[in-house]
């Protein structure tokens, strides 16, 4: 969050999880409005979740509205755009990314084509929740944000505090448009708290937040990697070196403008995330710096990104598959050398 | 025809009319834009529904008009019989702004919200999993509405019909499952994909009431879609419908159908519901023959000026290239 919003936000505050936050904002949207409707599996009382995100709310909403559904990914997928078509706000649980590929077709083919394809007719207000980098071997911890990237009329949000998750997951929940909300893994799994404004507290999607000023560099980041760019920018801030970051906060719609502005400013940009670097998100993004600010770099922008392999399961390899604050820390001074 | 023996429902006598009505509309406008394509007048792309008539038109006079349906690429028939108008349709076919979706969806996407035709897949099978979406939606905000979902014969192969199966039974949806059987997978026979003899027999082990019946039978048709929607309406749950209605034209418009086994053609064709009903009603005296006559040169005019209606009309405008992908406000991304 910047400091101007938060100055603008003058609700609340309360120390949440980050699951916490993610709870409190479903808790809210179904108490807000009979039409939202929670669908996934196991997310009924027990176990509430198998990370214990909806625990409590099918005992408080019932079952009816908070549906543990069958290991049944394109049913789960196919009853929320039916539902959403029908006049509800369902949320969707998919366990892990992974088996987002089981509900490609009714993402891709239905879900954000529908508005476009019915002429602006019917619209639907559906949000998909998935987990993202969890390390646990190739099938249970991929970054697949970039393939929705590429699909036009779906939006995609990927927080990165307990704030923005709750902000932003309410924000899905009663866009009037398909939206893909990431959690990042050791984010949900962490069990540090941190101030989250309480009520209906919306974080709009589409705007980045610049949680460190800086002038030498600028890194633009989005989930995991966030809190990992704020560690190298305090490491580079003994060097001397004076690194801004910008938390995306979503990758559509993307805030070109907050990078622009930033990127301007500094020179020099590094972009990092968990998905794989190769046709990642930072490829699109440095292409958009290249494009509008080629005469005002001082050097090309820098990706620092997952490995392009599948996840590994080893150890020893998973530490280098992914890049930490080190890693990031090491690109800037690359680009300020 | 066997109607004899047909409860025919308590229909009366004009909604037997206005049923065969229907069907002739389906029937003439598949022919004429076959014609307009076959003749150059416009260039497109088509799925015939021949010989699907009273399989759409039977199955949507048992719901009411608040009802949902949700179809296939093959939709022109249970579009119509859902309401949308002729302009409309045509418009959407070619793509023109008076189309109902603007011209955005087209052939295969023929989306009518306002009467309940929420949307056509062209996506084999992916209806299904959605209907139940709307049959969840009817059940928890009480509104009493059904969801009717066709889909072909092709889709009982692939994984999201089961598992829509599983999750309609389990949450006892309000949905009808209608599996219009054309004995045909695009280019493969039923017998070639399949050791399933009869198609409804897959919902069994669901849970789900199977029933099979003739699909050039209107009046069959209706009746075993009013005893589904009465049960979906009365809380008991899906029904699977299977509507044997063989295909007599190839998949697509172009496909010649030369690999179809001529003889079954034929009987297929002589077997054509639309004068068999016709006729129906004319021996029970619901219909005089020259009334018969007379409706099929109505609806010969109707369709002519609908179809002049879309053809004169203007594609759309270079600005709505990136409308409609987001709600009004957001920019798609460029």
């Amino acid at each position: 969050m910047t400091t101007t919003e938060m100055a603008q936000t003058t609700q609340a505050t309360r120390e949440l999880t980050f699951a916490e936050a993610i709870n409190d904002a479903l808790d809210i949207a179904l108490g807000a409005d009979p039409t939202v409707l929670l669908l996934g599996e196991d997310i009924a009382d027990p176990p509430g979740g198998v990370v214990r995100l909806t625990h409590g709310l099918s005992t408080k909403y019932g079952s009816h509205r908070v549906r543990a559904t069958p290991i049944s990914e394109q049913a789960i997928a196919g009853a929320a755009v039916g539902a959403a078509l029908g006049g509800l706000r369902p949320v969707a649980e998919i366990m892990l990314m992974d088996f987002i590929t089981l509900v490609m077709d009714q993402l891709v083919n239905h879900a954000a084509k529908h508005r476009y394809m019915s002429g602006g007719t019917s619209h639907l207000p559906l949000t998909v929740h998935t987990r993202i980098g969890h390390r646990r071997g190739a099938q249970h911890s991929s970054s697949y944000e970039a393939w929705f990237m590429h699909v036009p009329g779906i939006k995609v949000c990927v927080p990165a505090t307990a704030a923005d998750a709750k902000g932003l997951l309410l924000s899905c929940i009663f866009d009037d448009d398909p939206c893909l909300f990431l959690e990042p893994t050791p984010m949900v799994r962490s069990r540090r708290r941190s101030e989250v404004p309480t009520g209906d507290y919306r974080v709009p999607i589409g705007r980045a937040a610049v949680p460190r000023a800086g002038s030498d560099v600028s890194v633009i980041t989005y989930g995991q990697q966030t809190p990992a760019a704020l560690d190298a920018a305090a490491m580079l801030a003994d060097e001397g070196i004076s690194a801004e970051v910008v938390d995306l906060r979503s990758l559509v719609p993307l805030d070109h403008q907050t990078v622009l502005t930033s990127v301007a400013k500094t020179r020099r940009a590094v972009v990092t995330h968990t998905a794989a670097r190769f046709a990642g998100p930072g490829a699109e993004i440095s292409a958009m710096i290249h494009e509008e600010l080629f005469g005002q770099l001082e050097r090309p922008v820098r990706r620092v990104a997952t490995a392009s392999t599948p996840v590994p399961f080893a150890p020893s390899l998973a530490q280098i598959h992914s890049p930490d604050a080190s890693a990031i820390a090491e690109s800037i001074r690359e680009v300020m050398a | 025809m066997t109607t004899d023996d047909v409860d025919v429902g308590g229909l009366s006598a004009s909604r037997l009319v206005e049923i065969y009505r229907t069907m002739l509309t389906v029937r003439l406008a598949d022919e004429r834009f076959m014609r307009g394509l076959s003749r150059g007048e416009f260039p497109g792309l088509y799925f015939p529904v021949h010989g699907m008539e009273a399989a759409a038109a039977g199955v949507i006079a048992a719901l009411r008009p608040d009802d949902y349906y949700i179809s296939t690429y093959r939709g022109l028939a249970d579009v119509l019989a859902k309401g949308s108008s002729l302009p409309a349709v045509f418009g959407e076919l070619l793509g023109r702004v008076t189309g109902m979706s603007r011209g955005k969806g087209g052939t295969m996407h023929l989306a009518d919200p306002e009467r309940g035709m929420m949307l056509t897949t062209g996506i084999v099978g992916s209806g299904t999993p959605i209907a139940n979406g709307l049959g969840l939606a009817a059940q928890l905000l009480g509104n009493g509405r059904v969801t009717g979902v066709s889909f072909g014969d092709g889709a009982t192969s692939i994984g999201a019909l089961p598992e829509a199966l599983n999750l309609a039974a389990l949450w006892n949806l309000p949905v009808i499952f209608v599996c219009h059987n054309n004995l045909w997978g695009e280019h493969t026979p039923l017998a070639a994909y399949t050791r399933t003899a009869r198609l409804a027999e897959r919902a069994t082990p669901f849970g789900i009431p199977g029933v099979t019946v003739d699909g050039t039978d209107v009046l069959e048709v209706y009746a075993a879609a009013a005893r589904a929607a009465d049960r979906a309406r009365a809380g008991d749950g899906p029904t699977f419908l299977e509507v044997v209605a063989p295909r007599v034209l190839g998949h697509s418009f172009g496909d010649t159908g030369d690999y179809m086994d001529k003889a079954a053609v034929e009987q297929a064709r002589a077997n054509d519901p639309v004068p068999k009903f016709g006729e129906w009603l004319v021996a029970h005296g619901h219909l005089g023959r020259d009334e018969l006559e007379a409706m099929r040169q109505q609806v010969t005019d109707e369709v002519e000026q609908a179809l002049a209606v879309a053809v004169n009309s203007a594609g759309l405008p270079a600005d709505e290239l990136y409308t409609d992908v987001f709600a009004p406000g957001v920019d798609a991304p460029r």
